[in-house]
């Protein structure tokens, strides 16, 4: 159980400007407390049913949500409150779908596994483990067959290599030369199977190479690691029009889920990967070269408390769906699409 | 004046109008573009239309069929054409867990105009893994529309609204309807929401769909020699079920008998079943009967296979019985 190796946490100068810098701070603090009050809010059952929190990967979304467009597409999966924020969901509309209302970016139809927005082209909240992969190639070949210059980036888990829709988009996307870069969030643990236990070949970029497809392992502890090779890798699949794989190496830092009471790992794993907490290796190093003093810090984290603040009183606020709709959006609205 | 044509020709003239006057539509699947289709029903698209838009897909399920619900999100018009029923377990979860449930799980927001198109059914001694119906397991599910053309003129109209219903609709070919050969009218427009009585009749109604159509209407006709007029009911559509025209024609037969190919046990035939006792328990003079496949995996030799599906002698057989029966 304690037969681990946690590489040594991110360091080295950061080289943002300082406002740059710290919006990506302030935007992991944001995912950060926003995770912390739902889980306080789940013990008080304002928030139900399943909530994987992201606590400890905020630099993979971070650093990778900041290096796409607009037009992009983004498919995420049951672990995507952080995704959904950053690309502009609004934590009101995300706190007030965690609590089931109809001011909830899903209508309190999805909860916290299904966040989806049109507007941001935010494709969910897809909670079948390698589900989101192939609608991922599907939205990629619209636009390649529309001729829209945009990419889909597609995040799954490390769990979601092992289900055969990994491989059959993988292949679809590599064969049709799609606009897809896959982004794997290789956290270790498939819920509480480690990798080890559950694929023969661990290398993760070596099932990508063998598509065909540029793949590259990046730090995901490290929001400066992760929002260069996104940055890279995004301009490779517009420029050549083809996908590429990316890896990033991250660890979270709660149980999968509410329900997990974490057996299968030993708890100073957890401890030594805390060390390369993406927030606070972050904050030291952008202190240690003058750009972040802890006023600075405090502010940030203050602003990002006071969003969470307002998040949960709008949701608190809000309205529940009436019953007599209870059979809406099973089929679209004639005239609506 | 119309036009004689085969089932497969309809499809592919179908086929052939959608192309023309969507640029949105294209066709993927395995073996629908080099190949001609499985069942040739898109042979010589793919020189008229391209290979981007009549997509030779891997044996890969999952992959295309997730692709196309993807596509459909990506604001194309896909028809993904999976080659059998069989094979679209496969590819259970994108339909069911994503294409029927998109719209709804994200408040409205998204919509999945997609077609799916597959083979189904039995009667060919293709054996077990390639000779089932399960079109009723998708007719469980909320959020899908479930077609089954039965006619040639039924094969040449229903993709025209599938592909302008703005939800994922599925149709449901059965391998032994392809050589039909029928008449299809010059203007030839049909709704996806309605049941269609083939043959009028007054002492019992045989609702069916499908590949049993044509049993059924040939039972029809032996039983008038015997002195029995049934109305023969054409489902068309397997959801959302037209209630309204089977109600009407049970409540002026009062007995009614459902053929269908699938087994019995949980089946579409026993959907119809429970929807008459329902809302027609009082007007009926006789039990509800059916004639449904046999609980077995469908078997390879010509004489077994054919004893385990529905058949004229057994349909006739079964409304005998109702017909003596009296409640």
């Amino acid at each position: 159980m304690s037969d681990f190796k946690v590489p040594a946490p991110p360091t080295g100068p950061v080289p943002w400007d300082k406002q740059f810098a710290l919006a990506l701070l302030a935007d992991m603090l944001r995912i950060r407390r926003m995770e912390e009050k739902a889980v306080e809010l789940y013990g008080q059952q304002k928030i139900r049913g399943f909530l994987h929190l992201y606590i400890g990967e905020e630099a993979v979304a971070t650093g990778a949500l900041r290096a796409l467009q607009p037009q992009d597409n983004v498919v995420a999966t049951y672990r995507e409150h952080g995704h959904a924020l950053l690309r502009g969901l609004g934590m009101n509309a995300i706190m007030a779908e965690m609590f089931g209302k109809q001011e909830g970016c899903s209508r309190g139809h999805g909860g916290s596994m299904h966040l989806f927005d049109r507007a941001t082209r935010f494709y969910g909240g897809q909670a079948i483990v390698g589900g989101g992969l192939p609608l991922a190639a599907g939205l990629a070949l619209a636009d390649q067959l529309s001729g829209r210059s945009a990419l889909t980036a597609c995040f799954f888990g490390e769990g979601a290599v092992a289900e055969g829709a990994f491989h059959e988009a993988m292949n679809l996307a590599a064969l049709w030369q799609l606009p897809v870069l896959f982004c794997c969030e290789n956290n270790l643990y498939a819920m509480g199977t480690a990798l080890a236990r559950s694929e023969s070949q661990t290398d993760l970029c070596v099932k990508a190479a063998s598509y065909r497809m540029d793949a590259v392992s990046v730090d995901g502890m490290d929001v400066v690691a992760v929002h260069e090779a996104v940055l890279g890798a995004a301009q490779q699949v517009l420029q050549l029009q083809r996908p590429v794989f990316l890896e990033f190496r991250t660890f979270r830092f709660r149980a999968h889920s509410m329900f997990d009471p974490e057996l299968y790992r030993d708890k100073q794993e957890v401890q030594a990967w805390k060390t390369r907490g993406p927030i606070h290796t972050f904050s030291e190093r952008l202190k240690a070269q003058g750009d972040l003093s802890e006023e600075e810090f405090l502010a940030l984290d203050a602003a990002a408390q006071t969003e969470v603040d307002a998040a949960v009183a709008f949701a608190e606020a809000g309205s529940w769906e009436p019953v007599s709709d209870l059979l809406r959006d099973v089929h679209t609205a004639q005239g609506a699409a | 004046m119309g036009q004689r044509m085969s089932y497969r020709e309809a499809l592919r003239e179908a086929l052939r109008e959608a192309l023309q006057a969507d640029p949105r539509v294209f066709l993927m699947g395995e073996d629908v573009g080099r190949y001609g289709g499985t069942y040739a029903v898109s042979k010589g698209l793919l020189d008229e239309f391209g290979p981007e838009r009549i997509r030779d897909t891997p044996v890969s399920e999952l992959g295309f069929v997730g692709a196309g619900i993807g596509a459909a999100l990506g604001g194309m018009r896909p028809i993904v054409e999976i080659m059998t029923v069989n094979f679209s377990l496969l590819a259970l979860d994108p339909i069911v867990n994503s294409a029927a449930m998109l719209h709804h799980m994200s408040g409205g927001q998204f919509s999945v105009p997609v077609v799916f198109r597959m083979a189904t059914g039995a009667g060919r001694q293709v054996a077990a893994q390639h000779s089932n119906s399960f079109e009723a397991w998708y007719a469980h599910v909320p959020g899908l529309r479930v077609l089954a053309p039965a006619t040639v003129e039924d094969a040449r109209a229903m993709l025209k609204p599938a592909l302008a219903d703005p939800d994922p609709v599925l149709i449901f070919e059965h391998t032994q309807l392809y050589n039909l050969e029928g008449e299809v009218p010059e203007r030839c427009e049909v709704d996806i929401c309605s049941a269609r009585v083939r043959r009028p009749g007054n002492d019992v109604s045989l609702i069916t769909y499908g590949g049993c159509l044509f049993k059924t209407l040939q039972a029809a006709d032996e039983l008038t020699r015997l002195g029995i007029s049934a109305e023969v009911i054409d489902l068309r559509v397997l959801r959302p079920l037209d209630d309204a025209t089977v109600m009407a024609s049970v409540r002026k037969c009062r007995r009614a008998v459902v053929v269908a190919e699938g087994w019995r046990s949980g089946s579409l035939a026993a959907e119809v079943m429970a929807r008459i006792s329902e809302q027609a328990f009082a007007e009926l003079d006789a039990p509800l009967a059916r004639v449904c496949s046999e609980e077995l995996p469908i078997p390879y030799a010509q004489h077994l296979e054919q004893a385990a599906l529905p058949q004229v002698d057994k349909i006739v057989a079964t409304v005998q019985a109702v017909m003596e029966q009296i409640t």
